[in-house]
């Protein structure tokens, strides 16, 4: 194959852009000194100041909930709506699943805030959770989508053949055979509901913190390593994640990065 | 056909609700709030009132004319697009030998390649943004290093945190994978052969590479470019960690609209700008896409 060392080089750097900041937020995370400057010395402090941190637990209580509540419904709905879309000729529905993908993310952020004062909907733990079914449902959606575009119809087919109606079609063959696709789907929303920060600050209130508002939190008032090491464990948390997603359904996390 | 388009509703149905309700009208509710006044404390005045002659709604353009004769704002989103296109650019010159390398590995390779592109993109946005804080920061033993290489140069000791440098830095990161991978997409696709055509009928590397890799990679070069510029221009998050005063974009202004000063219409009425240049750039890329590929 061609390959000139030039790309090899400009390659290399590229992957160096990518990874040199998480390096180094995970470095300083041991590092012994609150500066992250010069390295003092290596150090577990910053994780034994973290889980002895009641804000940041409740945060991270908080996310988890929200991630684990927002990932089971949005994963019901997201695989209606990409089994609907798979099935049949929709119009308003593809565009309901893309739309909130393709938009700046702050849009629906103000406009579900919007929303939710005019309901009278106290701002807290369930705008939240609404707010991220809302956003995940789509993602969802494309996933499942995309696992039954390359599923083998005349297996269904078959099954109604023998005389399997089809609700029994789809809950003894169609479903089993998604199956992988609606796991990544819903780690995939589970991801996306614990990461994300701006829809999250626009419907939180006052009262609420989550895991990235309390790393926002810190981050605009007062930096300590101790930012470095919940970071690090998130990484962690999301690489595992991803280990098992990909397991699952190969492929699946990279054509949803591409058509997101 | 009866029982197949019941069950097509109590498929569909549940999901459209949902999107409905919670997309299609809150995102009506906030054009209609663009039309409305402020609340005397914030948020919005009620949408109706009523006097002698019986009910009226309380609607106006007035938040539009604000935004129109006041030239900050126009100002504010002219910045913005500036800062998104930078990134863009400056996304698709590191994308590119990136994707080719991608397109280019052998199979086995390419799928760890890949993964390795989009690993990062995984790790929660807020901590990506915080890693440039340390990087660029005062304390920063990068900052330390360019500044005693600088001072070598006898130029002057260099600030790079909050500032506009830092802003489109953290927009570049951020954004870079949906740069790769479009790109890679169509890269992928290409005919070798191609290739080994021109470079028998003499053409060197460097017009190999501008006269039929680059051409053929077009649609990928505008998917990627809409990708990354519709999030930058509205991005309020990293401007608001890394910018300072100075690299505030139109996100800033919108957030500030909406959580500080607490002007809900003229918050909405940014948002309604913010939305059609999105989307109309996001058409135009898409035609220029399609208009490429026939």
């Amino acid at each position: 194959m061609r390959r000139s060392r030039a790309l090899w080089t400009a390659a290399i750097l590229g992957y160096v852009f990518l990874y040199l900041p998480l390096v180094v937020v995970v470095i300083y995370s041991f590092n012994n000194s609150v500066m992250n400057a010069q390295w003092v010395g290596f150090t577990l402090d910053w994780y034994r100041k973290l889980f002895a941190n009641e804000e940041m637990l409740t945060a991270a209580g908080n996310s988890l909930l929200i991630g684990l509540l927002a990932s089971f419904f949005s994963t019901v709905l997201g695989t209606m709506a990409g089994f609907a879309m798979y099935r049949y000729r929709l119009r308003v529905l593809p565009l309901l699943v893309v739309a909130p993908i393709a938009i700046p993310e702050i849009l629906m952020g103000v406009s579900l805030l919007i929303f939710f004062v005019t309901i009278n909907l106290t701002l807290g733990l369930i705008s939240i959770v609404l707010a991220h079914i809302a956003f995940c449902i789509g993602f969802v959606a494309l996933v499942v989508n995309a696992r039954l575009a390359g599923m083998d119809e005349s297996l269904v087919e078959a099954a109604r053949d023998l005389g399997a109606s089809p609700l029994q079609a789809f809950r003894l063959v169609t479903l089993p055979l998604i199956m992988p696709g609606v796991i990544a789907g819903a780690l995939m929303a589970f991801t996306l509901s614990i990461d994300d920060f701006v829809i999250t600050f626009f419907t939180a209130g006052t009262d609420t913190m989550t895991l990235p508002i309390k790393i926002y939190t810190m981050v605009k008032v007062t930096v300590t390593p101790e930012v470095n090491a919940v970071s690090t464990l998130l990484m962690l948390l999301t690489l595992v994640l991803i280990v098992i997603a990909s397991k699952l359904s190969p492929g699946v996390l990279r054509g949803e990065a591409g058509g997101g | 056909m009866k029982s197949g388009r019941l069950s097509k509703w109590l498929i569909s149905g549940p999901p459209l609700v949902y999107l409905l309700v919670l997309f299609a009208i809150p995102t009506l509710i906030m054009v209609v709030a663009s039309f409305r006044f402020p609340g005397e404390f914030g948020g919005l005045a009620p949408l109706t009132f009523e006097d002698e002659t019986g009910r009226h709604f309380d609607v106006t353009w007035e938040n539009y004319a604000r935004f129109f004769s006041d030239w900050l704002y126009t100002q504010l989103f002219v910045k913005s697009l500036a800062y998104a296109a930078l990134t863009t650019v400056l996304c698709l010159v590191i994308a590119y030998p990136l994707g080719l390398l991608l397109a280019r590995s052998p199979k086995g390779r390419r799928e760890l390649l890949v993964l390795l592109v989009i690993l990062p993109f995984w790790s929660n946005f807020l901590i990506r943004v915080y890693a440039w804080m340390i990087i660029l920061g005062p304390n920063s033993v990068f900052v330390a290093a360019l500044n005693a290489a600088l001072g070598a140069l006898s130029l002057g000791p260099v600030t790079l945190l909050y500032t506009p440098f830092a802003v489109v830095v953290g927009l570049v990161y951020v954004h870079l994978p949906f740069m790769v991978l479009p790109l890679y997409a169509n890269l992928e696709k290409h005919d070798p052969t191609l290739l080994d055509a021109a470079q028998d009928l003499g053409a060197n590397a460097w017009q190999r590479f501008w006269r039929v890799t680059f051409p053929l990679s077009l649609p990928g070069v505008f998917a990627g470019s809409a990708l990354v510029f519709i999030p930058a221009f509205g991005i309020f998050a990293i401007p608001d960690i890394l910018g300072g005063t100075g690299g505030i974009m139109i996100g800033n202004v919108i957030k500030q609209q909406f959580l500080d000063t607490r002007d809900w219409p003229f918050g909405s009425v940014l948002s309604m700008v913010l939305t059609v240049m999105a989307v109309g750039l996001a058409g135009l890329a898409a035609w220029f896409a399609r208009r490429e590929r026939l």
